[in-house]
């Protein structure tokens, strides 16, 4: 992996327009991907994950908007780009892949006519081309071509998502951005799928932006793990080190909250209470009316990210200098 | 794009519903929806007609003929000029608004009532049950409306408001409970008419008790939607003569307005005012289904524009 | 979740003329599709024997398609079984005609569905439910503020506070975590003998899984109500079960205690299950790469294994004969030709069909 980042996401902020006035779903975002890499970004429902992926991929539209910050990928903003700029990057230089792949492809045409409309719209020429690069993208996921003629509702539930992702490598873009492709698959599909997409990244080269509800799912395939919560970043850095020391209270919430399989029987709690109204944040760090780890500056000051040995941490308890000795019971808010 | 509707819905704290309570929330899909308030304000202008004619015409009765009867354009005394029969039209208009009204209220009314039983039952009993109704509903559908219009009320005797409404009833249920139908199919799966049979309801009590509650502005459009049939449809079998010639309404306006050569002899506001307010009263009423619309279809709803203040870093 | 739990299962096998709680033999469920002139057969559930004791959480574990939610439906009798039969404290279900008695069932034996945001009807607020179970089921209680204090109780049971308040409010207006609450009050508040929970964690985001699953094993102490508790997640089932139930294209595949079933998986799909759950403080698991988890064909399937297509240690016997459940460990079955038995355990010389 080579050191320059092709993503550079920097201040990010997207807001939404409601009925009671602009409501921040994601908050000063800064992010790096580099060539190759395997971003995993993790987060609980509301948490702004899957809004910052449609805006990094400049995929938003009204009542969503980006109000501040930059994306730039290979140097170019994309936030300011015009659609015409945009539709020339779009699949080739980088590419998504969405969560239901019955709600992505459309179900009145075949497999191969979605590829081809794809090549088409991209840049690809003759037919030829484009029936041999169908198939050997069907073959580098390992579905046999044949299935091309096929409908998306006569294809499994893993197969269709393994066209999907053959479709966001018909260019061989840079980067794939994929918004929980596994979440609608059953664990032993989930897991093929995810050796998959690893063994196509080591083969091509992409890099990949990964987003997820399941902590587990990503812990041993990706480099670098987000974790977002309430619309910003609360932990950020090498997934190993992510894991092994969660440096941030909700971090080390969220592990916990996975029951294990093997090892011993231990009787967890999960973090009470829910989410927060993003419209409404609690004052100071919004973690704070759900944190075991809370103390009195928490409800007034908002932290900012700290750096924890190799990760950052959006906690006060890292914020230089002596963290505060006192510590005080979470009030009890119910799930 | 599907994530970020589910996103808005996150972000405000709870799933937007379909309507939050009863009344708030259709009031607010009204008061807020522009097409909607147009036809509310135009409902409310020919209720108002129907309900106190005195407010907006100084004329008691007017289907008084005049002593020296002829026909007379608009002018300073008649804002419409006169009937044949030297009958004030604006007058009578404004007091015919009464029968038009009350025959669209009514009709659709009856029509929606019986969607209602046979669309939703329809779809919630499954089986033998759907079929034979769904057979009812279709034949009902493709009958030739008109001429079983004409059929049915020249044979029921003329002259007769009831017989218009039956009439009406009887042939504008059908379209509605096929929707209906459709709704309801989509809707009885869900966990909680689930909940409801496992916990040992009757059929009955589910029907009645726990779907129609939720398909309340579903029923509300389809009654709007009855209501406006019978407004046309009524006008254009008055028109016919198949109503009572001898009542007033606008229905009975055109009629003798065709029958005494209105537009022939060159008074043509005698037939156009009737039949203008004829279709503005069907407007408001589709007009106002537009509000309905958006309750049950939340992909309808105006999209809003967030004023972009671009920080630029 | 410590080990007292197993104490309390010993006691219920002890006794043997106590007929279980409930109990399935040879249950069937079959589907017609195709149209009118089609003969085609989907298996949803095939000749499923399964036993619930009083105060156990039994899990039931599969993909989806393996039959587990029809299961749910068989036992909520929303469904009908094609064959078989279910015993309620010894009783057919079958026998049971009057409403009186069917009415009785459904109060002992309700059911948590998945869907935290369709479960309750939106139109009204959350006491509808509970109150509606508590008219039709609990004669004990006759009047409105009877009923409503007992309302109160159920969801303060459930871990919502302030109940009053909490039962006052609109569906929208709580979160899915406490939506799932009130699906449990519900159950709750009939007295049940059995809750049958139907994946009722699935759709809550992980940090609130944990709380319901808490809340099963407490009412599982505290009001003796045993769960049947149906999930795709073994992590989840392990973490609150008693015994592991493993299914696959309709049939069971593997049962037995929780912690021997996941200890020591004896039939090829539970251990190819095992394999693929991802444990973030495990190193990642050598598992097949080779199967990329197509679901089986159960429409019209024809004698012999239904896992063989998938089976690593498939052998000729496979193909031609449905392997039965056989006793390979204490209270541990699974079917399938080529397991083998635990080392120090000895197989009893009938083959058992049952769990």
């Amino acid at each position: 992996m080579s050191s320059a980042p092709i993503l550079e996401v920097s201040g990010l902020r997207v807001e939404y327009a409601t009925s009671r006035g602009a409501v921040c779903a994601v908050d000063n975002v800064d992010l790096d991907v580099r060539k190759g890499e395997f971003v995993g970004v993790v987060g609980e429902s509301g948490c702004g994950k899957s809004t910052m992926l449609f805006a990094i991929a400049a995929l938003l539209s009204p009542p969503a908007a980006v109000t501040a910050g930059t994306v730039k990928f290979h140097g170019h903003n994309l936030v300011t780009m015009t659609e015409k700029q945009l539709n020339v990057l779009r699949w080739r230089d980088y590419s998504v892949v969405m969560q239901s792949a019955m709600n992505a492809l459309n179900p009145v045409i075949t497999i191969a006519a979605q590829f081809k409309d794809a090549l088409k719209a991209h840049g690809a020429a003759s037919n030829n081309e484009i029936a041999n690069r169908s198939a050997e993208v069907m073959r580098l996921v390992g579905i046999d071509p044949i299935h091309l003629k096929s409908y998306p509702h006569q294809l499994s539930g893993g197969m269709r998502q393994r066209a999907m992702i053959a479709m966001a490598l018909l260019f061989t873009p840079d980067l794939v951005i994929m918004d929980e492709p596994t979440s609608a698959l059953d664990v032993v599909a989930q897991r093929s799928l995810m050796v998959q997409i690893k063994e196509l990244q080591h083969q091509l080269g992409f890099a990949v932006i990964f987003v997820t509800h399941d902590m587990s799912l990503v812990s041993h395939f990706s480099d670098q793990l987000i974790v977002m919560y309430a619309g910003q970043v609360s932990e950020i850095g090498p997934t190993r080190q992510v894991f092994d020391h969660p440096a941030h209270p909700y971090s080390r919430g969220l592990l916990d909250a996975f029951p294990s399989i093997r090892g011993p029987r231990v009787e967890l709690t999960g973090i009470p209470g829910s989410p927060p109204d993003l419209a409404r944040p609690p004052q100071g760090c919004r973690f704070n009316p759900r944190c075991p780890q809370v103390f009195d500056a928490c409800r007034v000051t908002e932290p900012l990210l700290y750096q924890v040995g190799d990760v950052q941490a959006r906690c006060l308890l890292h914020a230089g200098g002596a963290p505060l000795l006192e510590t005080s019971e979470a009030s009890g808010a119910t799930t | 794009m599907s994530a970020i509707l589910a996103n808005t819905a996150v972000v405000t704290g709870a799933p937007e519903p379909a309507r939050r309570r009863a009344g708030g929330g259709l009031w607010t899909a009204v008061r807020t929806n522009r097409k909607a308030m147009a036809g509310l304000i135009i409902f409310l202008i020919f209720a108002a007609m129907a309900a106190v004619p005195r407010l907006f015409t100084s004329v008691k009765h007017p289907n008084d003929a005049a002593q020296y009867a002829s026909l007379a354009h608009p002018g300073s005394q008649h804002w419409l000029g006169t009937t044949q029969l030297g009958q004030d039209i604006y007058a009578q208009l404004i007091y015919g608004t009464r029968q038009s009204l009350v025959i669209a209220l009514i009709a659709g009314f009856f029509a929606t009532v019986l969607s209602v039983l046979i669309g939703v039952s329809a779809a919630y009993l499954g089986g033998v049950g759907d079929e034979a109704l769904s057979l009812l509903t279709n034949v009902f559908l493709v009958l030739p409306t008109f001429p079983l219009i004409i059929v049915l009320a020249t044979y029921a005797g003329k002259g007769n408001l009831l017989v218009v409404i039956v009439v009406l009833v009887v042939t504008g249920w059908s379209y509605g409970a096929n929707q209906l139908r459709a709704q309801t199919l989509s809707l009885r799966n869900r966990d909680f008419l689930e909940s409801a049979r496992v916990r040992g309801e009757r059929r009955s009590y589910i029907i009645v008790a726990e779907l129609l509650p939720t398909m309340t502005s579903l029923v509300v459009a389809n009654f709007l939607g009855a209501a406006l049939y019978a407004v046309l449809t009524a006008a254009g079998l008055q028109f016919l003569g198949l109503g009572d010639p001898s009542s007033l309404s606008w229905g009975t306006m055109l009629y003798w307005s065709q029958n005494d050569g209105a537009l022939q002899s060159g008074y043509p506001v005698w037939a156009i005012a009737p039949g203008i307010c004829v279709a503005l009263l069907g407007a408001s009423f589709a007009l106002l289904n537009y509000a309905f619309d958006e309750i049950s279809n939340p992909a309808l709803r105006p999209v809003r524009r967030i004023r972009v203040k671009r920080t630029h870093s | 979740m410590s080990d007292d739990v197993s104490d309390d299962v010993s006691d219920d096998v002890s006794d043997p003329s106590t007929p279980p709680l409930l109990e399935t033999r040879g249950m069937t469920k079959h589907f017609k599709i195709g149209g009118n002139f089609s003969r085609k057969t989907l298996h949803a559930v095939d000749d499923v024997n399964i036993i619930i004791n009083r105060q156990e959480i039994v899990a039931l574990a599969g993909e989806s398609g393996s039959g587990k939610s029809t299961i749910a439906r068989l036992l909520a009798r929303i469904y009908k079984p094609t064959s078989g039969e279910i015993y309620y404290q010894g009783k057919p279900l079958s026998s049971m005609r009057t409403r009186r008695d069917s009415l009785g069932y459904r109060s002992d034996v309700p059911m948590v569905f998945q869907d935290p945001f369709s479960s309750l009807n939106p139109a009204y607020r959350v006491n509808h439910g509970i109150m509606r179970g508590l008219k039709l089921h609990r004669r004990d209680l006759t009047s409105r503020e009877q009923r409503f204090a007992e309302a109160e109780r159920v969801v303060d049971a459930v871990g919502l506070t302030p109940a009053a308040e909490i039962l006052q409010r609109y569906p929208y207006e709580l979160s899915g975590g406490q939506r799932q609450r009130i699906g449990f009050a519900q159950a709750l508040a009939y007295k049940p003998k059995l809750i049958l929970a139907d994946e009722p964690v699935s759709m809550l985001d992980v940090s609130i899984r944990i709380g319901l699953l808490n809340v099963m094993a407490k009412l599982r102490q505290e009001a003796h109500v045993s769960f049947l508790y149906i999930t795709h997640d073994i992590a989840s089932a392990r973490y609150v079960a008693d015994r592991i139930m493993i299914m696959y294209a309709g049939h069971v595949v593997e049962s037995g205690p929780a912690e021997a079933v996941l200890a020591d998986p004896k039939h090829p799909y539970t251990q190819l299950l095992l394999s693929a759950v991802p444990d973030p403080r495990a190193p990642l698991a050598v598992g097949s790469e080779t199967d990329k988890g197509e679901p089986p064909k159960v429409i019209d399937p024809g004698p012999g294994c239904r896992f063989r297509a998938r089976c690593p240690f498939v052998v000729d016997v496979c193909h031609q004969v449905d392997p039965p459940l056989r006793l390979l460990g204490p209270g541990h079955t699974a079917a399938c030709h080529v397991a083998k038995p635990d080392a120090d355990f000895l197989v009893p010389a009938q083959e058992v069909s049952s769990t």
